[in-house]
């Protein structure tokens, strides 16, 4: 048991060194990026900051340049979509330092139809992973130079992940035996799709969630 | 009489070609045998797994890792299996912990088992590749014994391993370690001082160390640049903290500097899989939170309440917390991460996965401008993709 009990002792120094360090490094972010900062988020040890999608180049810019953030790699940058906001998106930008051995997560909202700031000049990565983003969400950038739909088939409509596309698609493809080709036709199923609704009527969610989220949005179609 | 122009030649590689590790097809712009640009069209293996992950509960969406970079299945299941954990805040028990450890650096060798010997084959070296896939029987044998399956092992689960390790298994894992390096000494006589095999690699393919952050590249490819960064000592997780090993790197960043890091790498992982047989606590192997995990078979012929809990937990799931989380594991290809936003719901909102090849994927231009044709497949193979991961 003492081993146990000895163990617990290291993880609780650990947490509460992790827990300084993240402090740290928020009071140094904040003071880079003074107040373009429009909410600062700490959940299970990882530092969120909330900005503008405008001032997205020029914080990348500072926080990868300055000696004493020196956030040299992009490791993600992603979008999340959330329908029932007026501005639908989330651009996450997940930034890790190698000089410092930390990472941050900057998020800024962007609504459809908008159009993002590309930072593909900033960090090379950030080439493919906005075509991603361009081919899953629809997110427009500007001032890239290549931005092609990257994992979706030659001439295809719509942008799967977002939440108002269906899981089965639209179109799907079979070959023709007679015709001795690949032909597209819409996507017809042999019977409704089954997606059930797991939620247990008397138990779990409402005490899952924290008390100031709002509900999520209904998911099933 | 007015000078002719020359256009490009425009080539197509793959999407069918033994040496594109999959489905890739590489539109190449050549000047002669030199390639001007090279523009990658990937998706071809793109299956729609984040779409499907939202639409399934947590531990539904587990097995999709395996079939993400299906060369090392359980490192991947590793890092979902963790994001679900600090999400949810449980403690996995220790041997479940080295248990993991252990698996994770058996994934590695099976990786770079795979990638070593198919970079030979791909710059001409037909051998390693025989002896290679003997040896990945081999392991691919002990994936099977622990989980029931040789590839899509489905094994770690948030809260631990899905189940304890069968009688002897540790016995002949730590016999296999012994026979091991006799294997690795083996494939480097046939390759590391080989002519052929320097000729085809030396010099090609050059990442310098800020060109290789700014790309996004991890793993051995950043290690091969010079830098002594592996997620397992700087971030560790699990039980990587007590574990007594060295981080290999390169100095020149070149394709052979990818191969001698990998080499080097598999000599360490067998010294962490010594240390965990050697270290290996009883005790269970997942965690007793039932809300979580799913109780034991036999307390479910007697307890009421265990069959409530597996009938709740493999029909409805277990609710995750809200929040957002971005963890990251060093798969043997580099970093891999999960970035998971929870509504705390049963199912994750949106669960974004970050393969270490994607950005590799996306170097093949800068890589490849100016090398000769046949120097691209050296590249590729030196990068160490697969399609499963990068395409998703």
């Amino acid at each position: 048991m003492t081993d146990s009990n000895q163990h617990q002792a290291i993880s609780n120094d650990v947490l509460k060194d992790q827990a300084a360090k993240l402090e740290s490094l928020q009071l140094q972010v904040s003071a880079l990026l003074g107040t373009r900062v429009l909410g600062i988020e700490t959940f299970r040890n990882e530092l969120c900051f909330t900005v503008n999608i405008a001032d997205i180049p020029s914080i990348l810019i500072m926080l990868k340049e300055d000696s004493g953030g020196a956030f040299t790699q992009l490791s993600e940058l992603t979008a999340v979509d959330y329908p029932s906001r007026p501005q639908r998106f989330d651009l996450i930008y997940q930034l890790l330092s190698v000089t410092y051995n930390r990472r941050i997560r900057l998020k800024a909202a962007i609504g459809d139809g908008e159009v993002a700031p590309s930072v593909s000049h900033i960090f090379t990565t950030a080439v493919w992973s906005e075509r991603e983003v361009w081919d899953m969400f629809g997110i427009f950038f500007s001032d890239h130079n290549d931005l092609r739909r990257l994992l979706t088939d030659y001439g295809f409509e719509g942008h799967p992940l977002r939440k108002d596309f269906p899981l089965t698609g639209t179109v799907e493809t079979r070959y023709d035996d007679q015709e001795k080709r690949v032909i597209y036709e819409p996507v017809s199923l042999t019977q409704e799709f089954r997606d059930y609704d797991y939620m247990s009527p008397w138990e779990g969610v409402q005490t899952a969630m924290r008390q100031d989220d709002p509900k999520p949005a209904e998911d099933n179609e | 009489m007015a000078e002719a122009q020359i256009k490009p030649l425009t080539m197509n590689f793959g999407p069918q070609h033994p040496a594109a590790h999959g489905v890739l097809r590489l539109v190449l712009e050549m000047d002669g045998e030199v390639i001007e640009r090279a523009d990658p069209h990937i998706g071809l293996l793109h299956r729609g797994t984040e779409k499907l992950i939202e639409h399934k509960t947590y531990l539904q969406a587990l097995p999709y890792f395996d079939r993400l970079d299906y060369v090392s299945p359980m490192n991947q299941e590793h890092a979902f299996a963790l994001a679900c954990e600090k999400l949810l805040q449980v403690e996995v028990p220790r041997r479940a912990q080295f248990i993991r450890v252990m698996y994770c650096e058996i994934g590695r060798i099976l990786n770079h088992l795979l990638n070593l010997t198919t970079f030979a084959i791909d710059v001409g070296a037909m051998t390693p590749l025989l002896w290679g896939f003997e040896e990945r029987e081999e392991l691919m044998g002990f994936y099977e014994r622990a989980s029931g399956a040789r590839l899509h092992a489905a094994y770690f689960r948030p809260g631990g391993v899905h189940q304890d390790l069968p009688e002897g298994l540790l016995d002949d894992i730590l016999d296999w370690t012994e026979r091991y390096p006799a294997f690795i000494d083996d494939l480097e006589t046939l390759l590391t001082e080989n002519r052929i095999f320097k000729q085809r690699t030396v010099d090609i393919g050059v990442v310098s160390l800020e060109e290789a952050l700014d790309l996004g590249f991890s793993g051995p490819c950043i290690r091969a640049s010079g830098l002594p960064w592996d997620l397992r000592k700087t971030q560790p997780y699990d039980v990587y903290e007590e574990m007594d090993f060295d981080i290999p790197t390169g100095k020149t960043g070149d394709c052979y500097a990818r191969y001698l890091v990998r080499v080097e790498e598999m000599r360490q992982s067998l010294k962490i899989i010594r240390q965990c047989i050697a270290e290996m606590p009883e005790g269970p192997v997942m965690s007793e939170d039932h809300k979580i995990t799913p109780p034991r078979r036999d307390e479910m012929k007697t307890s009421m309440e265990s069959l409530i809990h597996h009938f709740k937990l493999y029909t409805e799931g277990f609710h995750v917390p809200a929040g957002e989380t971005y963890t990251a594991v060093e798969a043997p290809k580099g970093e891999f991460g999960v970035f998971i936003v929870s509504d705390g719901t049963n199912k994750p909102y949106r669960c974004k996965i970050r393969a270490p090849g994607f950005p590799f994927m996306a170097s093949i231009d800068q890589l490849s401008r100016g090398h000769m044709l046949a120097d691209s497949v050296a590249i590729l193979g030196s990068l160490d993709v697969v399609f499963g991961e990068i395409d998703r």
